[in-house]
């Protein structure tokens, strides 16, 4: 694998994680919302904030690394992205600011301000939204170079049925994560009342899932023909994401091992989007900056490697005591300790 | 108004969000060695007084955290959106360092939420209290590797520039850069030193509101220790970033002193105002100080602005954020020594009031320092971005509508700013000490 590869590859991936545990996050912030008004908070907020408590703040450097990242590894994405994306930025860093800081204030501050809650919950579907733009905008024809200058061109993109499509799997694909997970977790509380509840939001949410990603499938084919044929190229990946779907959802449905559907959900996703990647290559905007032409020198490239396995060392195994004291220890999972 | 200039924008927008940042980011470093000494003593000395200090600074600690990161988010995501041709040509050879610091940020978040929520999960206390030092390793590498970003757009080092493109790059050359030792031992100990006074000036308003728990006492106690010791290593090492600037960047340092001809045994210029022929008025000098910051002897020759072309040279108000940093840092080394002292001697009573509202006042002004400091710091780097190779408006964005995106963070910074506080005070009121010494039955 050449270095552009490799560098892609990592930042891919973490973005991947950001994908899973931020939908977590963003969607059990909104159903502990919805809960609150539909008057059913008693029944599931407790699971969603053992939860999310001690980890909320590690799921936010999983996106500053990738956009660290990928100014590191191809800093000409900072040039082209960096001058096209002022407003759709700027709206999602303000969006994130809220959503970070009103948790922190809800939670830690004085429990059951209905409006910092409303805050957090409504920006966990915003968020999805606004960062989803990023990838709408790298097929191209949203953004044109003249002399230099980058210009982004609005109207066409509030106005393509493709870039509404991606929206809607965003939100959709964030609230079928997030319940698949919470239907988990709460099966491990052994808490049964919202066992029923998430259990519910996580088969309700998994069709319209289904739905919106063949709809944007098919709207790319219109909008970037030739990213729609690499993507029929890799058919076998996305295939495989359809199985690992219907895995999943007959798991749940049938009440059985539910820790193994919540993997097959990660291997849905992970398969979709690196399928998704993988034919976006060698595109970091479309059709002006690929990986290669965009990529640092080769001594940035060697040192970031560097930092970044000598980084994985130290953070797997931190990573490891979070998980084990929060997330597989059941005397924690069901609050007895 | 005057004409939409996004060059302008985009200066005002990064200083304010990053003026907010420091304050956040300045807690983020210091609080956590003092969140980690007041469980160690606590724990070695078998006093739950010291234990509940620890806790109570981690809960409110979270809060500010919580702000630290998002408006961090913010400034890592605006230098791109707003210094594009910079980041492009910065992001070649300065991004290691940014690299290495998100990986301090994942470390610290996840000790931070470990902490938080083990405080009895453990047998042995000192278990618990191992938790917090990764928290305050990986707080203080952030502000390191961050700081050595700055110290590069100072002194650009590890490249050539070949034609307009970089060549022959060296990442960890460019990282430890002449102005990396002085400014990251400066930042550093000055967020130490303002994390001490102001859990000191917390300290000292409940004693001065006549709460006369010896929790209060122990607190100021062991913050104002600490003030002093790093009160004394920040001027010091300010000393040491004197020198740094005489050799490196001799106009900064020109431009703080109003100096303008180069000259032997120059003396140091306090306050005073500048009339239209660039005379110094109403100034106080102290003979052959500048001369001693500068080099360490008082014949030593200092150059002045006039060796420079007059496009180079930064704005001169950087004088005033010089002087108002070094006052309110010698202020906080005499008040933290004399209380120090006077606990020494028993027969003087250290918890009068004028030594505590000193105390109080400290605390505000110390992030005032901080943000004098920076402000010295970046304005006196002006007109560049890169010092020698990109001017800062060959760095800016080009795009239209910084006004608006400016309106919009400024606002957002004061709903930030207003909620935090509220949060902050509603939270320590309705579980004051005394109440939760009783809780916790302490006592
Ligand atoms: C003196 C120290 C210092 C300085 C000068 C800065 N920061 Fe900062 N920053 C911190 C010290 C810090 C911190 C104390 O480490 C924070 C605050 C809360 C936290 O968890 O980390 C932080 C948070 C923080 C975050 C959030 C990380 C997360 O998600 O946990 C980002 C992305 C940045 N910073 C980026 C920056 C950038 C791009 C800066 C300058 C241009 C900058 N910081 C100046
Ligand atoms: C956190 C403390 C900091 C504060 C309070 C601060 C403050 C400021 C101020 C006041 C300006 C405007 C200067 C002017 O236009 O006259 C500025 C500009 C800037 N700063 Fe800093 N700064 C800080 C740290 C940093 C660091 C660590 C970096 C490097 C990553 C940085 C990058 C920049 C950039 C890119 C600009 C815009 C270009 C310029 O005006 O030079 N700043 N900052
Ligand atoms: C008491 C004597 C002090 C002296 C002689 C001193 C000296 C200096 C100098 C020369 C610089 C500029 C370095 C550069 O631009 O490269 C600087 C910057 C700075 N100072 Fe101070 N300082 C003192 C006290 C303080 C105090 C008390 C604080 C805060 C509590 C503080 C906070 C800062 C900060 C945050 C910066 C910007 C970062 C940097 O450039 O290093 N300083 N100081």
């Amino acid at each position: 694998m050449d270095y552009e590869l490799i560098g892609i590859t990592v930042l891919w991936t973490f973005l991947y994680g950001y994908l899973i545990v931020a939908s977590i996050d963003f969607g059990a912030g909104f159903f502990s919302y919805y809960s609150t008004i539909t008057g059913r908070e008693h029944v599931i907020s407790k699971v969603i904030n053992r939860y999310l408590s001690p980890v909320w703040e590690v799921t936010n450097v999983f996106l500053v690394f990738f956009f660290i990242g990928i100014v590191g590894f191809f800093p000409s994405t900072a040039f082209y992205y960096g001058t096209a994306l002022l407003i759709p930025g700027s709206i999602a860093i303000v969006l994130l600011a809220i959503r970070g800081s009103y948790y922190a204030f809800h939670h830690y501050g004085f429990k059951g301000n209905r409006f910092y809650q409303f805050l957090y919950g409504a920006t966990g579907l915003l968020i999805p939204a606004s960062l989803s733009v990023v990838l709408t905008i790298s097929e191209g024809g949203f953004i044109t170079v003249v002399n230099e200058q980058v210009h982004m061109n609005y109207g066409a993109l509030f106005t393509s049925f493709y870039s509404w499509t991606v929206v809607v799997l965003a939100i959709v694909s964030v609230l079928y994560i997030s319940a698949c997970f919470l239907t988990f977790y709460a099966y491990k509380a052994r808490d049964m009342n919202a066992f029923a509840v998430l259990r519910g939001y996580a088969l309700f949410w998994s069709f319209p899932t289904i739905l919106a990603s063949v709809l944007v499938f098919f709207s790319l084919n219109q909008h970037n023909p030739t990213h729609f044929a690499s993507m029929v190229d890799l058919s076998w990946l996305f295939s495989l994401s359809f199985l690992f779907f219907l895995g999943a959802v007959y798991l749940i449905w049938k009440q059985k091992r539910l820790g193994l559907a919540f993997i097959f959900v990660m291997l849905q996703f992970a398969t979709a989007f690196f399928g998704y990647g993988a034919s976006h290559l060698p595109y970091l905007l479309f059709p002006y900056l690929t990986i290669y032409d965009g990529f640092t020198n080769e001594a940035m490239a060697i040192a970031l490697i560097i930092a970044f396995i000598a980084g994985l060392l130290l953070l797997i195994p931190s990573l490891y005591l979070l998980m084990r004291l929060f997330l597989f220890d059941n005397k924690y999972v069901q609050g007895r300790k | 108004m005057f004409e939409y200039d996004p060059v302008i924008y985009s200066r005002i927008l990064t200083a304010v969000t990053l003026g907010f940042h420091v304050i956040f980011a300045t807690i983020g470093v210091g609080i956590p060695l003092l969140i980690a000494l007041a469980e160690w003593i606590g724990i070695k000395r078998n006093d739950e007084h010291y234990r509940l200090l620890a806790r109570r600074w981690a809960r409110g600690f979270v809060i500010t955290v919580a702000v630290g990161v998002v408006t961090g988010t913010a400034i890592g995501l605006q230098l791109s959106l707003l210094w594009p041709n910079f980041m492009q040509v910065a992001g070649h050879v300065i991004s290691l360092p940014m690299f290495l610091e998100t990986f301090a940020f994942f470390f610290e978040a996840i000790f931070l939420g470990i902490y938080l929520y083990t405080w009895d999960r453990f047998k042995k206390k000192i278990h618990h209290w191992l938790l917090v030092i990764p928290v305050a390793i990986g707080a203080t590498a952030s502000g390191f590797f961050i700081t050595t970003v700055n110290s590069f757009m100072n002194t650009p080092h590890g490249f050539e520039m070949v034609n307009g493109v970089v060549t022959d790059i060296n990442p960890l050359a460019a990282m430890f850069n002449p102005a990396t030792p002085t400014k990251m031992a400066h930042v550093l100990s000055s967020a130490y030193l303002t994390s001490a006074f102001i859990l000191a000036a917390i300290a000292a308003i409940s004693l001065l509101r006549g709460k006369n728990h010896v929790y209060h006492k122990k607190a100021l106690n062991l913050t104002m220790t600490v003030a002093a010791v790093f009160a004394i290593a920040t001027a010091l090492i300010g000393d040491l970033s004197g020198k740094f600037l005489a050799e490196y960047q001799p106009e900064k340092l020109a431009a703080a002193e109003w100096h303008f001809e180069t000259s032997t045994e120059a003396p140091l210029i306090l306050g005073g105002v500048l009339t239209e022929e660039n005379e110094v008025k109403y100034a106080m000098e102290i003979p052959y100080a500048l001369s001693i910051l500068a080099h360490g002897t008082p014949s030593a020759e200092v150059i002045g602005l006039e060796e420079f072309p007059e496009e180079d040279l930064p704005p001169l108000i950087v004088h005033y954020f010089f002087d108002i940093m070094v006052g309110i840092g010698m202020f906080l080394a005499l008040i933290s020594i004399i209380f120090v002292m006077m606990r020494r001697v028993t027969k003087w009573n250290e918890h009068n009031k004028p030594l505590l509202w000193t105390i109080f006042a400290g605390g505000p002004l110390a992030m005032l320092a901080i943000e004098m400091g920076w402000f010295f710091n970046e304005m006196g780097r002006q007109p560049w971005i890169l010092v020698g190779y990109m001017r800062t408006a060959e760095g800016a964005t080009t795009s239209a509508h910084v006004d608006l995106m400016l309106y919009m963070f400024i606002l957002l910074y004061l709903v930030l700013a207003i909620s935090c506080i509220t949060v902050l005070r509603r939270m320590f009121k309705s579980n004051p000490v005394e109440q939760e010494l009783k809780d916790r039955g302490i006592e």
